[in-house]
């Protein structure tokens, strides 16, 4: 069996009137083509009667005018409320989180702390997204909450999201913003609201310190070669804001945007040559890092969780 | 008793064309040597001198082959990008070249093959629809055909200095402003665009004109060809819808060569500005392309079904509600940007009301179709039927995205790809096939083949739906445009191999249909005629210059109608049989009633037309590389070979008035409101007020949005003095024109040095008004804020209106001198005047706007 697409498969209330709707314009298309299709077919090869009875400006009357305008009413009529109903909800009190869009990777403002590329909600629970752009134009997208809404310099756009059941949720940029633009994407991933409090709880808090000697070579490390100067781990002197926050980046299950499994052996390969993964990407590559030296950064990085 | 019955008082002209109605057809021999003195006089040179031609057969001709050729390169572009998308995580091209790969795509399809193909068509079947001996401007044409073709050259060739514009055929900013785009790939996309708004604008003026003033006698507008219509809207919508893309580029090189901030938020501009400006053009631009391609179906579905169209007038009424309505859908494509719910309900309600002229369209030409006895189905009938199923496809598609919370879903993902490669193959690439391999006969001594075009058509057919109705799913899926690549797991790595295959499956389609035109489309000599019997005037025998006479016609179907009527026209028995003054002439007829008023002149070849393409094209070009030197020596040489080509013109009236045939005298020049000339003028005019409108309405959307920084803290208001002085100045500037149009009445009874003196005081005025421009705020620095921004580019468009006074001023004191220039001879002041009187008013609001507006609120 086929699994349905996302658009077509939703899992919160703000996307699945709009796959009823899709339904029911998918099947509207389909049986007004075959009409088109079938009054082809009668002028090719029907009886004179029937052609006769077809033809003249009666039926541009009535198939043109008559039936165009009282279906597309119907359909107008349907589409203006499920709109308004979507965006009834802007003045309840939620969560609210704040979606930076950057080249190319997503920055997350929590009440309390700061998160990138994985966006936790809690199910159940609709969650406000405030969405703005630090450069160029980008587009927030997760099809099976949501439809899209673009992220603008110097406006300030919002979205509702929920998802209704605990789950992995794919997003994308939608709007092209130069050569990232394709691997930039990323993963909502709904908690039941009492794991998302843990979870909460403890991205509240700063970086955990390294456990072991490897990771303690991997802070020294980071420390030294300037990944702070780009990247904020709470409760250490790195303290940037050019990239991703990264005091938490062990608890992550994608890296580089979505795009990667986090592990230590991929957090070490980006570190060496992210461009090797993301063309056009911003961070510069740490070739020149011995194969020990990157594994101590990634046990480093892996143990901040 | 409608009011067309009552019977209205005749003018002179419609008396003196009953009269002649009465004399024609007349069946006396033509004189001997006549048809040779028209041939001659219509020939077209040969040799190196083919360049030079400006007949539109040529001329239409080569402008639907370059805009093939275009047609082509965009499409081997689009190969290597579904090369790369065949497999996830391919490594054909980078990111770096996809993006250029799918900008030039997008860009080539629309501006380089959509819209001068229909535009070329135009230029190919218009005169001949009209049965006139080719469009008032030629040289115009064929002007902006070479502006067209060397720009357009140059800019495909920047692909492969890698400097290809890489932002999308949308180039949204901030994106693809100085600060992330800083190489020279966008200007190239500037560069590649104003070409086209050079050669659109030209060909709009040249098809108004065309089609208002130079069809056949008696072809009222209610029996003008469904094409001509459809061509007319065409034209009056890129009057309408192209200046704001021409505002919108100007805009953006402004703001990336002299960071004028009109698109930095941070700096009081704001990237929705662009968004506004560009799809206000580039919705519209669809039907652009859309109108032409339904007018060309228009025309063939009668001859398919033997049958006149049912519903013309509905059919007429459908085209100009598409032209009304498409101008308010443009935000349709921002439903995601946050724009206001009630800008989406309307732009929503907007967006489902331009399907219905379309289902009006379809079921007229259905409702003809059930007309056929029996349908034969050649080459033209696959494609016009092929046009319907994949046309019909694509407009429900485009009325799901209209629905708002479905386009929130869809929008920027392949679901749009699939709609709008279904809109647009259906909806022109199929009619524009079908209209290639039925009017190719009208101009080539072979026609096409049908063997080879029924294998296009299959292959194209399958194709298109193998490529593109799949990438609906792929849409769905969640797969998002403009990527270069995409990820195993998000699941669309087997529906993008199918899209691939599909795209070959067209492109082979496309190789038969390039092998069959190499084989036997012929230009020259004798053509194949009228094979698909149409009953138009096209089908009429044609030579170089055109029919050989000019019938009167009283049907949409003449030839179907009147059967003799090809062998009267052949014989000279209706209008105009000969080159009556000896040089290229046709007849120019009122707007309306199509009642012949005077007998136009018209230019023949030349190389000054070539050269200030030349000259153009090089300028353009050699600025765009920061050239600065070559491009000053190519502008000289654009300007010094246009007003050479104009000193051609405006001959005055040196033949007394001809007799054109059945009795009907003519004169054989004309100035003031019945003149071409003076109407292409008014087109103009227009252009530029809709350029100037789109210019306030940007000055007040940056104002709404920072209506407290109006001017921002720290920066002064303008000087209002001096903005008075200024108005003052250009209003005595035209009030002095006027009075020089009164002194060159009395020349050349009265030396010419009253009206000389007061062209130049007016040229003086013009000059002071705007230098007061600078003194009224110069202190406001354009490069600091939005506000500052917008208000210089007042001064900017009023300074392009100063140049080409200033120039055309100068260039009249020169005709003047010379003698070329007095009381009746006076076509070309007229044309100024009009577009001083504009240039006047423009620079008044815009003063009262920069220097007021700041004050008042």
């Amino acid at each position: 069996m086929l699994e349905l697409p996302p658009i077509l498969d939703p899992a919160g209330p703000q996307a699945a009137p709009v796959t009823a709707l899709s339904w029911i314009l998918f099947v509207g298309g389909a049986v007004i083509t075959l009409l088109i299709v079938g009054l082809m077919i009668v002028a090719v090869v029907g009886t004179d009667r029937l052609k006769a009875a077809l033809a003249g400006e009666r039926m541009i009357l009535i198939g043109g005018l008559g039936f165009t305008i009282v279906s597309l009413l119907v359909l107008l009529i349907a589409g203006l409320g499920m709109t308004a109903s979507l965006a009834s909800r802007s003045g309840e009190e939620m969560l609210t989180v704040r979606v930076t869009g950057l080249r190319w990777w997503w920055r997350l403002e929590y009440p309390g702390f700061e998160a990138a590329n994985e966006l936790v909600i809690p199910a159940g629970q609709p969650v406000r997204i405030e969405l703005r752009s630090a450069d160029v134009l980008h587009s927030f997208w997760v099809p099976q909450l949501a439809g899209k809404r673009d992220m603008i310099p110097g406006k300030d756009n919002s979205l509702i999201i929920e998802a209704d059941r605990p789950g992995v949720y794919a997003g994308y940029c939608t709007e092209f913003c130069g050569a990232g633009h394709a691997l930039m994407q990323f993963r909502t991933i709904a908690l039941p609201p009492d794991e998302y409090a843990l979870w909460a709880a403890a991205q509240a808090r700063p970086a955990a310190l390294p456990a072991d000697d490897l990771s303690q070579r991997g802070q020294r490390l980071f420390d030294r070669i300037g990944c702070g100067s780009c990247h904020n781990v709470a409760g250490t002197r790195a303290a940037g804001r050019t990239g991703p926050d990264l005091t938490h980046i062990g608890s992550r299950t994608m890296l580089g945007a979505g795009i990667l499994p986090n592990n230590r052996g991929t957090l070490a390969g980006w570190t060496a040559d992210p461009a090797a993964s993301k063309p056009g990407v911003l961070m510069p590559g740490y070739t020149y890092l011995s194969a020990g030296e990157l594994q101590a950064l990634a046990a480093y990085m892996d143990g901040l969780e | 008793m409608s009011a067309k019955d009552l019977p209205e008082p005749l003018d002179e002209n419609e008396r003196a064309f009953e009269a002649a109605l009465k004399n024609l057809p007349d069946r006396t021999p033509r004189p001997e040597g006549e048809l040779e003195e028209l041939e001659r006089v219509w020939a077209k040179p040969k040799g190196w001198r083919t360049l030079t031609v400006v007949n539109n057969d040529y001329v239409g001709s080569w402008y639907v082959g370059a805009s093939l050729m275009f047609f082509v390169l965009a499409g081997i572009l689009a190969l290597i990008m579904r090369v790369q998308l065949a497999a996830p995580l391919a490594d054909i091209v980078g990111p770096e070249t996809y993006n250029q790969l799918f900008t030039m795509h997008g860009t080539i399809m629309m501006f380089l093959f959509a819209v001068p193909a229909v535009e070329a068509m135009g230029v190919l079947l218009l005169p001949q629809m009209f049965a006139a001996r080719d469009l008032p401007f030629p040289r115009l044409s064929a002007f902006a055909f070479w502006a067209y073709f060397i720009g357009g050259t140059a800019f495909f060739l920047s692909l492969f200095w890698g400097v290809a514009p890489d932002g999308g055929w949308f180039m949204n900013p901030p994106y693809t402003s100085y600060i992330f785009s800083p190489g020279v790939n966008a200007d190239f996309w500037l560069l590649g665009i104003g070409f086209i708004e050079i050669s659109a604008i030209a060909g709009a003026i040249e098809i108004v004109v065309g089609c208002l003033k130079t069809r056949a006698p008696g072809m009222t507008l209610d029996k003008l060809p469904i094409f001509g219509w459809a061509m007319l809207v065409f034209a009056g919508m890129i009057i309408v819808g192209f200046p704001a893309i021409i505002l919108g580029t100007i805009l953006l090189e402004l703001e990336r060569a002299f960071h004028w901030p009109f698109f930095i938020a941070e700096a009081g501009g704001d990237p929705l500005l662009w968004q506004h400006l560009f799809w206000f053009f580039g919705h519209p631009e669809v039907y652009i392309i859309f109108l032409p391609a339904a007018g060309l179906v228009s025309m063939m579905i009668p001859t398919i079904a033997r049958a006149k169209l049912v519903g013309y007038n509905m059919v007429v009424l459908a085209l100009v509600a598409t032209g009304f309505i498409s101008f308010g859908v443009w935000a349709h494509h921002m439903f995601t940007t946050g724009i206001p719910d009630l800008s989406l309900s309307f732009f929503s309600a907007a967006s489902m009301a331009v399907s219905i002229p379309a289902g009006v369209q379809v079921f007229a030409w259905i409702a003809t179709l059930m007309l056929a006895r029996k349908i034969r189905f050649n080459v033209p009938t696959l494609f016009v039927f092929g046009f319907l199923v994949i046309f019909t496809m694509g407009g429900l598609t485009g009325v799901m995205l209209g629905l708002v919370p479905f386009d929130w879903q869809a929008h920027d993902t392949y679901f749009i790809v699939a709609h709008l490669h279904y809109v647009l193959i259906g909806g022109m690439v199929f009619p524009l096939f079908a209209a290639i391999y039925y009017w190719t006969p009208m101009v080539s001594q072979n026609a096409l083949s049908e063997r080879l075009g029924k294998w296009a058509f299959w292959l194209m057919f399958s194709g298109t739906h193998i490529t593109f109705f799949i990438m609906h799913y792929t849409g769905l899926q969640g797969m998002p445009r403009r990527v270069y690549t995409y990820l195993p797991a998000q699941d669309v790595s087997s529906v993008n191999l199918i899209s691939t295959v599909g795209a070959f499956t067209i492109a082979a389609g496309v190789a038969v249909f390039v092998f069959d035109m190499l084989r036997n489309f012929r230009l020259g000599g004798e053509n194949a005629g009228n094979v698909y019997d149409g009953g138009t005037l096209e089908w009429l025998p044609q030579g170089d210059y055109c029919a050989r006479s000019i019938p009167v016609v009283d049907s949409t179907q003449p030839l179907w109608d009147r059967p003799e009527l090809a062998s009267e026209v052949k014989a000279g028995q209706w209008f105009l049989p000969g080159a009556l003054t000896g040089r290229r002439e046709t007849i120019v007829t009122s707007p309306i009633k199509a009642i012949p008023q005077y007998l136009v002149i018209i230019p023949g070849p030349s190389i000054w037309h070539v050269l200030a393409a030349i000259g153009t094209a090089g300028f353009f070009l050699s600025l765009t590389v920061k050239l600065v030197w070559v491009a000053a020596a190519f502008g000289i040489l654009g300007i010094g070979a246009v007003l050479r080509w104009m000193s051609e013109m405006d001959k005055g009236p040196d033949h007394p008035p001809v007799d054109v045939g059945g009795g009907m005298m003519l004169p054989v020049y004309m100035t003031g409101p019945k003149s071409h000339a003076i109407w292409a003028m008014w087109v103009l005019v227009i252009v530029f007020g809709m350029i100037f409108a789109c210019q306030i309405f940007s000055y007040l959307f940056l104002w709404s949005g920072q209506p407290d920084a109006w001017p921002p803290a720290g920066t002064g208001a303008a000087a209002t003095f001096p903005a008075v002085l200024s108005i003052a100045a250009y209003a005595g500037s035209f009030l002095l024109m006027i009075a020089a149009g009164r002194a060159l009445s009395r020349v050349p009874e009265q030396a010419p040095g009253r009206f000389l003196m007061l062209l130049l005081t007016a040229i003086a005025a013009l000059l002071a008004g705007f230098g007061g421009e600078f003194a009224a705020y110069g202190h406001i620095d354009p490069t600091a804020s939005g506000f500052g921004a917008t208000s210089w580019t007042f001064t900017v468009l009023n300074g392009l209106q100063v140049a080409t006074l200033f120039l055309w001023g100068a260039f009249l004191v020169w005709r003047t001198r010379r003698g070329m220039t007095d009381g009746v001879r006076r076509l070309s002041f007229d044309c100024i005047l009009v577009l001083w009187g504009f240039a006047a008013a423009q620079a008044s609001i815009s003063l009262t706007i920069s220097a007021f507006f700041p004050l008042l609120i």
